[in-house]
């Protein structure tokens, strides 16, 4: 649990960190502990962005929707098993209104499947929106724009 | 929607070397029911392919009839491997045409999309007309008159080499050979009609993508014809009743059997015994949706068919999975490698709360599909399994021995044997 002493800015950075370590340990369980209960979640391309099409990758709108896609993962789909890496780049944090604030950042993920090696998966940026005003930051919003419009294989976990 | 460019004043030159097949290569005894794995790893009969199949007499999808929209409007793609530009000249006329310069043979189309009133090389600034006339060469005269092309040569000798093309149910189709039937010919009565059930409205797109999926083109091809697997490896699809073989539903193969169609009823459902005594991994997944709202849809049609699955030989998949519409084509990238893109539709008639359902309903399919995405890996394990066995064969006779129509039942194989016996016929095998 985060500490109400933190600054908000402290805590987004503690949850951002925290997300990813979280993805990058397989600990897939937490995932949905980061969100909001009527968060959004969303993976899309640069390309859809730019069209403005609406329809990305993975479009989770509330908590349910993301519970089911870990529980999807966990015991319905087949897929080889694999580690991700993330890899994030600083913050820009600009505070909207009370508690409320949008952060942009870029990542790369570096993924390990069944060749062994690790394989740069996917880069872009995360575009959040995030709550502090329970005293613990978590996202209201998280849309994760990546830059290619190709996926290698496949796309299990989310980023 | 303006007519299509159907008769290119250049026949694009056939090459004069053909692809042979390797010399010790036999289709195995069985027919259709039997598909010798070296045809999924031998880089001969791919290059064979793409001569016999790509650049032969077959229909290819090559774009969306909306991405050529305007006038001016520009979009490349591929056909096989080839580089292809699709344009909507000033008089409204779809072409297409080979990506490749009269000249030197550089690319003229950069960019995916593009609007512009002629197209140019960055090369040498060679200047084409959107239906790949050539119009001027820089320097064609030379400078202060000395250089210059000499005098015999002749602009209307040298363009981009054009595609037959014909526009249908809102996509562009091309194809290189002069002998190609007519598309309409060429889908056929079934095909057609279903099309034109899902497709022949005014549409939008909602949202694109593409996967790389590691392994041959053509085992892609018998994945989205097979329904014998769908239900057993997709357990999504099984769990929460979108698609069960024991809903009502059929296969119907096209008159030649090259195209198919698979549909489903799903208020038709009757659990059936066998998903649990088969002790189907697909079956034991059971639990409600935390978040229902992904499988909120209505009823577009009166037909009672809320699942289909449509493929159009050899590349070209529809796919209308409750109200999630899609094009989904595959572009072959080597002889173990294939592009997948996905183009997710709407109609314009659409309402806000329709469109909605549609978007939440794209997370049933592409990369990081709920029902699907383990069509991304499966293949690559046929791919792997198969590669240093070229001498075994696939064993594909679930359903008969031959490829048939079968309106009662989806236990089957008939249309991965409907695509095999395409695929035998063009490539003389």
């Amino acid at each position: 649990m985060l500490m109400k002493s933190k600054s908000p800015g402290e805590q987004i950075e503690q949850l951002l960190r925290d997300y990813c370590h979280a993805l990058d340990e397989g600990q897939v369980d937490r995932w949905t502990g980061f969100f909001l209960d009527d968060a959004v979640y969303q993976i899309t391309t640069r390309e859809n962005i730019a069209a403005n099409y609406p329809l990305g990758i993975i479009n989770c709108q509330g908590r349910g929707m993301m519970e089911d896609r870990i529980k999807a993962l966990q015991t319905a789909n087949i897929f080889e098993s694999h580690t991700y890496c993330h890899v994030t780049g600083p913050l820009d944090v600009r505070e909207e209104f009370e508690g409320r604030h949008t952060v942009r950042s870029n990542f790369v993920v570096y993924r390990t499947m069944y060749t062994g090696q690790a394989e740069l998966f996917a880069s872009g940026k995360y575009l959040d929106v995030v709550d502090t005003s329970s005293g613990a930051a978590l996202f209201a919003e998280r849309i994760v724009v990546i830059d290619s419009r190709c996926i290698d294989t496949l796309l299990v976990y989310p980023l | 929607m303006h007519s299509a460019h159907t008769c290119p004043a250049v026949a694009p030159s056939i090459p004069s070397a053909k692809a042979q097949p390797p010399e010790d290569f036999r289709w195995p005894e069985g027919g259709v029911s039997r598909v010798p794995f070296q045809v999924f790893s031998d880089p001969a009969i791919y290059a064979m392919e793409q001569e016999r199949i790509f650049r032969g007499p077959v229909w290819h999808y090559l774009c969306m009839e909306l991405e050529v929209g305007k006038r001016g409007d520009i979009k490349t793609t591929w056909l096989g491997e080839t580089p292809i530009i699709v344009t909507r000249d000033a008089d409204g006329i779809v072409h297409a045409m080979i990506n490749r310069c009269a000249h030197k043979g550089a690319l003229v189309c950069l960019k995916d999309r593009d609007n512009r009133e002629s197209l140019t090389c960055v090369y040498h600034a060679w200047n084409y007309g959107l239906d790949g006339r050539l119009k001027t060469v820089a320097f064609q005269n030379g400078l202060r008159g000395k250089g210059g092309m000499p005098e015999d040569f002749d602009p209307s000798r040298h363009r981009l080499e054009p595609l037959r093309v014909e526009v249908y149910c809102g996509m562009v189709f091309g194809t290189y050979s002069a002998e190609t039937e007519p598309l309409h010919d060429f889908l056929g009565d079934s095909t057609r009609a279903f099309m034109e059930r899902n497709m022949k409205h005014p549409l939008k797109i909602l949202g694109v993508h593409s996967q790389m999926i590691h392994n041959n083109w053509k085992l892609y091809a018998e994945n989205v014809r097979d329904s014998y697997h769908a239900t057993l490896l997709h357990t999504f699809y099984t769990t929460f009743k979108v698609n069960r073989l024991d809903m009502d539903g059929g296969i119907v193969l096209s008159d030649k059997k090259w195209h198919h169609i698979s549909y489903s009823k799903r208020a038709t459902l009757q659990a059936a015994a066998e998903y649990k005594e088969a002790n189907v991994h697909s079956a034991k997944f059971d639990s409600d949706l935390e978040g229902p709202e992904l499988l909120k849809a209505w009823e577009g049609f009166d037909d009672g068919i809320t699942h289909s699955i449509q493929t159009v030989f050899p590349t070209l998949v529809m796919q209308l999975t409750l109200n999630s519409l899609a094009v989904r084509f595959f572009v072959p990238r080597g002889v173990d490698k294939t592009e997948l893109f996905w183009v997710f539709l709407g109609y314009e008639t659409d309402t806000p709360e329709q469109e909605h359902m549609r978007v939440m309903q794209g997370n049933l399919t592409g990369a990081a599909g709920l029902v699907a995405l383990e069509d991304g890996c499966i293949n690559s394990f046929v791919q792997r399994g198969t590669a240093t066995s070229p001498d075994r064969a696939a064993f594909i006779e679930m359903g008969g021995r031959v490829a048939e129509s079968n309106e009662s039942s989806r236990a089957t194989e008939a249309a991965v044997r409907g695509f095999w016996h395409g695929y035998r016929n063009i490539m003389g095998f």
